[in-house]
């Protein structure tokens, strides 16, 4: 770190420094603040303040309405269905596939390296991918969403990279104990990769609970959208409440409020979580440039 | 995320020096003999291989052979191979249609405003937060500006339509009238860059200071105590310590962004896009997911992709050749 002296030049570049700084963090959170109060407020209220951080008259009228369908609480679902066993399958894929391709004695290692550093480099695009899923019968299937991004090829050579820096001597430890590879990735390897598991599991899931190019390719039944396409659908429609159907017909249902409220509740999960993704994703990105 | 993890991912893929260890180069009897040795030490490591060769069979190399559409009159009842050739047909489509000068246009000014103004952000934030010497600040503001990169471009894109809408929106209230205007951010074709970019730079900037940071501390202190002895201000020790220990992290990052060029974001630019301002939000990405799966063109859609994939292939390929020139590191 830079020395400071406490001359008054020094302060005023300290004291600039630090409001800039305070300007770009408050430019970060002051949007969801305005919208966290906004989806507590009428729609009239919506309508002639620009600008609120506390709501004149604060009512859940929104927050009732979103839990009140069905079509809401579903796609919440999915997405954490998706999410959940979409991270367990890349992650045991991605697993599966690293450790082999750690060992110097497995051949073919090279050919197979080869191939999967080309598909990162160059690949099919976005058209024959789709008429790939759409003859495997994909098509409005949630594996859809899982399995054409099983394994990031990035995560594989990372993960590899992991493997191969282990000592050696634990794998031939217990092979001359009697264990087969499998046993050893099983009892040995694994019980030493957990924190490398929770990064890139972390990687993936917030991938998962974040895709919408997936579901917009793949998915066009909309009673199987994810959450990210109910937000998009609420947000750029001038009634919400055609995409979040009203079951009771006396009802109106506020509009522009809702949109506010998506927002919120979509963003939720991912908060609650912040403080786990903050470290392990900084933690992800600095395995993956130490080597460099 | 993918682009910060490239470095490492460069060493891990230099692998091929086993191959010209003893054991392949020995030939004959023996070294079929230990080929054989070797395959039938470790055939779990081989039942383990499978899922993954099969997912980069299926979803990796089956597209790739799929690319065979853009050179055919794809048609689904016929399927991939069934269909009849066409040769170039849809490249001279391409290259001679209306649609080919603005989509370079567009997709160019887009990647050139992320190399000139996304690419610098983290790394002058990253200089102002080192400067910080009140941990407890710097860890708010770190918080505060991380959370972004952790959302999705549907809320990324929700809340730009929130902020910038037409009468409601708060910043276009403030900016109409400050400026008394009567600006409508979200159709007006003029405010479609701006507004990408002001969302790339809510998005990334927080969380691209991360890679610079940890260059930042691992600068010796005692350079700076060196240079305080020799007199050094505050802007000098920026100037002549803390900047060049950021110069090597600094060009990495400037050739990952250069092989990563013409990625300008499908899921960004699809929300952003609609019928008022087509004209200037249509990129290459964009633009074969209309063609081919809103209008069906699906030979004619692979063939921009595959101009893109390739053009993409030569300018990663370039990054590197570039950064084995000018670093010590290589990224393949």
């Amino acid at each position: 770190m830079p020395i400071a002296y406490n001359t008054p030049r020094d302060k005023i570049f300290d004291g600039v420094n630090i409001a800039l700084l305070l300007v770009f963090a408050a430019l970060t959170i002051l949007p969801f603040l305005y919208v966290l109060a906004a989806s507590f407020a009428t729609e009239a209220e919506i309508a002639s303040r620009p600008f609120f951080l506390w709501p004149n008259d604060p009512t859940l009228e929104t927050y009732k309405y979103v839990f009140s369908t069905n079509t809401f609480l579903r796609s919440l679902l999915v997405t954490i269905g998706v999410t959940v066993v979409g991270t367990a399958v890349q992650i045991t894929l991605t697993m599966l596939m690293a450790y082999p391709l750690s060992d110097p004695n497995l051949v073919g290692r090279g050919l197979i390296m080869r191939l999967v550093l080309f598909a990162m480099l160059f690949s099919g695009g976005m058209i024959p991918l789709f008429l790939v899923v759409k003859q495997l019968g994909l098509l409005d299937s949630y594996w859809a969403l899982i399995l054409p991004m099983a394994i990031n090829p990035f995560n594989l050579i990372i993960i590899r990279t992991f493997f191969q820096q282990l000592p050696h001597e634990l794998r031939e430890a217990a092979e001359i104990d009697g264990a087969n590879e499998f046993t050893t990735f099983w009892r040995i390897m694994l019980p030493l990769s957990k924190p490398i598991i929770a990064t890139f599991s972390l990687f993936y899931a917030v991938g998962l609970w974040n895709d919408f190019m997936s579901p917009l390719l793949y998915i066009s039944d909309s009673s199987k959208w994810t959450l990210q396409m109910f937000v998009r659908q609420v947000t750029i429609s001038t009634d919400p409440s055609t995409t979040l159907g009203n079951l009771d017909p006396n009802y109106v249902p506020p509009k522009e409020g809702l949109k506010f409220a998506i927002i919120v509740i979509a963003t939720l999960p991912i908060m609650c979580v912040y403080p786990f993704l903050q470290k392990h994703f900084a933690k992800g990105v600095l395995i993956g440039s130490v080597k460099g | 995320m993918v682009m910060t993890n490239l470095p490492g991912a460069a060493d891990a893929v230099h692998p091929t020096t086993e191959d010209h260890s003893p054991h392949a180069a020995t030939r004959g009897p023996r070294r079929r003999k230990t080929l054989l040795k070797r395959l039938r030490r470790s055939p779990v490591l081989y039942l383990m291989l499978i899922p993954g060769i099969v997912y980069f069979a299926v979803f990796k190399y089956a597209p790739m052979y799929g690319i065979t559409i853009a050179f055919k009159d794809y048609l689904p009842f016929l399927g991939m191979q069934g269909s009849p050739w066409v040769g170039l047909e849809h490249f001279e489509r391409l290259f001679s249609g209306p649609d080919f000068g603005r989509l370079m246009k567009n997709t160019l000014i887009l990647a050139l405003l992320n190399i000139v103004i996304a690419f610098p952000a983290p790394i002058i934030v990253a200089l102002m937060l080192n400067e910080l010497r009140k941990q407890l600040l710097k860890k708010f503001i770190q918080t505060a500006i991380y959370i972004p990169h952790f959302l999705s471009w549907a809320i990324v894109s929700g809340l730009t339509y929130l902020l910038f809408a037409l009468d409601t929106g708060p910043i276009t209230v403030l900016f109409n009238t400050v400026f008394d205007a009567d600006v409508n951010f979200l159709a007006d074709p003029d405010w479609f860059r701006p507004l990408i970019m002001a969302q790339t730079l809510w998005k990334g900037t927080g969380w691209g200071t991360i890679i610079y940071l940890a260059a930042l501390a691992g600068v010796d202190k005692q350079l700076y105590e060196a240079s305080m002895i020799d007199g050094a201000g505050r802007f000098q020790q920026l100037r002549y310590v803390t900047i060049p220990a950021l110069v090597p992290t600094i060009v990495i990052m400037l050739i990952l962004n250069i092989g990563n060029f013409l990625d300008t974001g499908f899921e960004q630019i699809y929300m952003l896009t609609n019928s008022l301002n087509r004209e200037v939000a249509d990129v290459f990405d964009t633009y074969v997911y209309f063609m081919g799966i809103t209008n069906g063109a699906y030979s004619y859609s692979t063939a921009i992709g595959l101009f893109k994939s390739i053009v993409g292939l030569i300018l990663i390929l370039g990054a590197n050749w570039l950064a084995k020139k000018y670093t010590e590191s290589s990224l393949f």
